[in-house]
């Protein structure tokens, strides 16, 4: 992430700066990708590689119904994902991310 | 056709910036800003580029719920279709 300062042109030159590294996908859906960005096209389409899936599930415990749901993850791992680009909401390189 | 008029006078493209959405938004490169998504999710950040899609790359961007920053997401680049609006903080 050397140039923080250079203004990109357009926001998908910031995806382009991921190829080959480690990005996060935002899903629709309450789901995320971590994984090595080999390609995306300007729909977003995306092929990731390693990738683990992370899916966040509200857990109803329907014995107290003032306290918000607990949510649950659910991971999966792939080898080799194509994403279409219709589900995406938000892609960042995975370096520069705190949670 | 008519971006190539309004090109043709570089005199007045400061006052018709203003008067355009999309010039609202190259007025607010750089600037602080405040991104919703359809979703409710808010997003706070600098506001690095936005294209045709209203695809928009944010830097220092946090995600907001509920008023709290759950995430710092470094660069983060919103695919357009999700935005529901983009507003420019003041200072």
């Amino acid at each position: 992430m050397e140039e923080k300062e250079e203004t990109h042109a357009e926001p998908l030159d910031l995806v382009r700066l991921c190829i080959d590294e480690t990005v996060i996908v935002k899903l629709r859906g309450d789901r995320e990708l971590k994984g090595r960005l080999h390609a995306y096209d300007s729909h977003c389409n995306l092929v990731l590689g390693d990738v683990e899936e992370t899916i966040y599930v509200a857990e109803d415990e329907d014995e107290d119904e003032d306290k918000p749901p607990t949510v649950k993850t659910v991971k999966k791992q792939s080898e080799m994902l194509f994403v279409r680009g219709d589900s995406v909401v938000l892609i960042a390189p995975f370096a520069g991310t705190t949670q | 056709m008519a971006d190539e008029i309004r090109n043709g006078t570089p005199g007045e493209e400061a006052q018709n910036d203003s008067r355009d959405p999309s010039g609202f938004l190259s007025e607010i490169i750089g600037a602080p800003v405040t991104v919703k998504l359809n979703s409710g999710i808010i997003y706070k950040g600098d506001l690095q580029s936005v294209d045709g899609y209203m695809n928009i790359a944010l830097e220092r961007c946090k995600e907001i719920a509920e008023g709290k920053v759950v995430r710092n997401w470094g660069d983060a680049f919103v695919r357009g279709n999700n935005v529901t609006y983009i507003c420019a903080d003041s200072a």
